[in-house]
């Protein structure tokens, strides 16, 4: 028996589909931003004198960044709740991704710091900048120029990533996709014009980043 | 009655534990050889063959593994051919690694000087012998680090396939969970292999890395 393809009932959840979209955009924004303050954190103990709290932040790392997401997901899922914290799945991946997304986050700050030469600030201070300037122009800047590409393309792959999301029921994409699915038994179908839609997401994240890039950290030319 | 997390579960995981390692190791060769041939593909000097596999590679890179296997699963599926999971997913990895790997390549052949392959045309030598004798020994060891943090991502990918039913160590520890009503346990004992597996992996490819970085400052 032949099969024939039907994209017909993709086209009449675009509705949902869509606001799955922005689902998956929010999720990854939130994580995103839990990231970058486990980042700023964890820059900052993982260069402090206290040993114990190197090892810790090293130690955090490696263990992050060995273990497959969907593992990490699974185990805060269930480890949350005994601690107290008795969240709903959508908030529970949010924190998933931003522990996931921090570990990286913490190796790319921790490098975009350390491009900055001492040379420079005591240069600034030279000049006559004071410690405002110094830090805006000479360290902030600089730093935030050298991480860019390495953290947009952080931000797009934890945007994939949260697809795994789905796997604890997560208002996201792919979440959205399962039902459509589970509904209309038009698996190929659903799950081919959703990849799709993820391809179009990380297209316009990667034109909107290289737009940003061009507007505020292109080196002045005349 | 429940079951204690004991020595028969650890077996359980432990053969979880073989499927990935086993599934990884299918998509790793798999992906090598065709990422080869996607890597010379994209450095052929053919536009248009250049800028097809430029775009097999940005469909790859733009899209998420887990939906990759879904396509791959439920597209081989309508084919009608009846595929065990494991061949259906090792399909859906090792499609997804010829794009990573080709991508690496590329960029590693590209890294070769360009005199080597000036050079190799002045004595005469045919693109096949160019390419076999002169530039991929080089390239290869040029994207070592890269190819073993891949290799990484991809031990930590196969972890997805449990979403698609096949029992690997991921599913294993999901099964054992429900059985024995101890998540925490079970997910970190599967945490820790998938460490044990990936850690030394990932801290031989950096130590490559930083040993490579020093002989290119000489």
């Amino acid at each position: 028996m032949g099969y024939t393809l039907d994209f017909s009932v993709v086209w009449h959840a675009m509705p949902a589909l869509l606001r799955g979209c922005v689902g998956t955009l929010s999720l990854a924004l939130a994580g995103m931003t839990l990231a970058m303050m486990i980042g700023v954190a964890g820059v900052a103990a993982r260069d402090s004198k206290a040993a114990w709290l190197r090892a810790l932040v090293i130690g955090f790392v490696e263990i992050v960044r060995n273990t497959p997401f969907l593992v990490q997901i699974f185990f805060l899922f269930f480890a949350l709740p005994l601690v107290g914290l008795k969240l709903n799945p959508t908030v529970t991946a949010i924190i998933a991704l931003g522990v996931n997304g921090g570990a990286y986050a913490i190796e790319i700050i921790r490098g975009g710091v350390q491009s900055i030469h001492k040379g420079q600030i005591e240069a600034g201070y030279a000049l006559g900048l004071h410690r405002g300037q110094v830090f805006r122009f000479i360290v902030f800047k600089p730093a935030l120029r050298a991480i860019y590409p390495s953290l947009t393309g952080q931000f797009i792959m934890l945007t994939l990533t949260s697809s795994v999301c789905s796997a604890v029921s997560a208002y996201e994409l792919t979440s959205v996709a399962q039902r459509i699915e589970s509904d209309t038994f038009r698996s190929f179908e659903v799950y081919f014009f959703v990849t799709f839609l993820y391809l179009a997401i990380s297209w316009l994240l990667m034109l909107g980043f290289a737009v940003i890039s061009h507007r505020f950290f292109s080196y002045p030319t005349r | 009655m429940t079951p204690h997390f004991g020595l028969p579960e650890f077996g359980f995981l432990l053969r979880g534990l073989q499927w990935t390692v086993l599934l990884t190791l299918v998509a790793f060769v798999g992906g090598c050889t065709a990422g080869l041939a996607v890597a010379l593909l994209r450095t052929c000097g053919h536009k248009g063959v250049e800028w097809i596999t430029r775009i097999y590679i940005g469909i790859f890179q733009g899209t998420p593994l887990l939906l990759q296997l879904f396509v791959v699963y439920y597209g081989l599926a309508l084919t009608g051919l009846k595929l065990d999971a494991f061949v259906a997913v090792a399909i859906g990895f090792t499609v997804n690694a010829s794009a990573f790997l080709g991508e690496i390549w590329r960029g590693a052949i590209q890294a070769v000087p360009r005199g080597q392959t000036e050079a190799a045309m002045a004595l005469a030598l045919h693109y096949s012998s160019r390419m076999r004798d002169i530039v991929l020994p080089q390239a290869i060891r040029i994207s070592l680090p890269a190819t073993i943090g891949y290799l990484v991502q991809l031990i930590k990918g196969t972890s997805l396939a449990a979403i698609v039913g096949f029992i690997e160590l991921a599913r294993a520890g999901q099964i054992v969970s429900n059985q024995t009503f101890q998540p925490l346990l079970v997910f970190g004992v599967v945490g820790a292999m998938y460490f044990i597996l990936c850690w030394p992996l990932s801290w031989w490819g950096s130590r490559m890395e930083a040993r490579l970085a020093l002989a290119s400052q000489r």
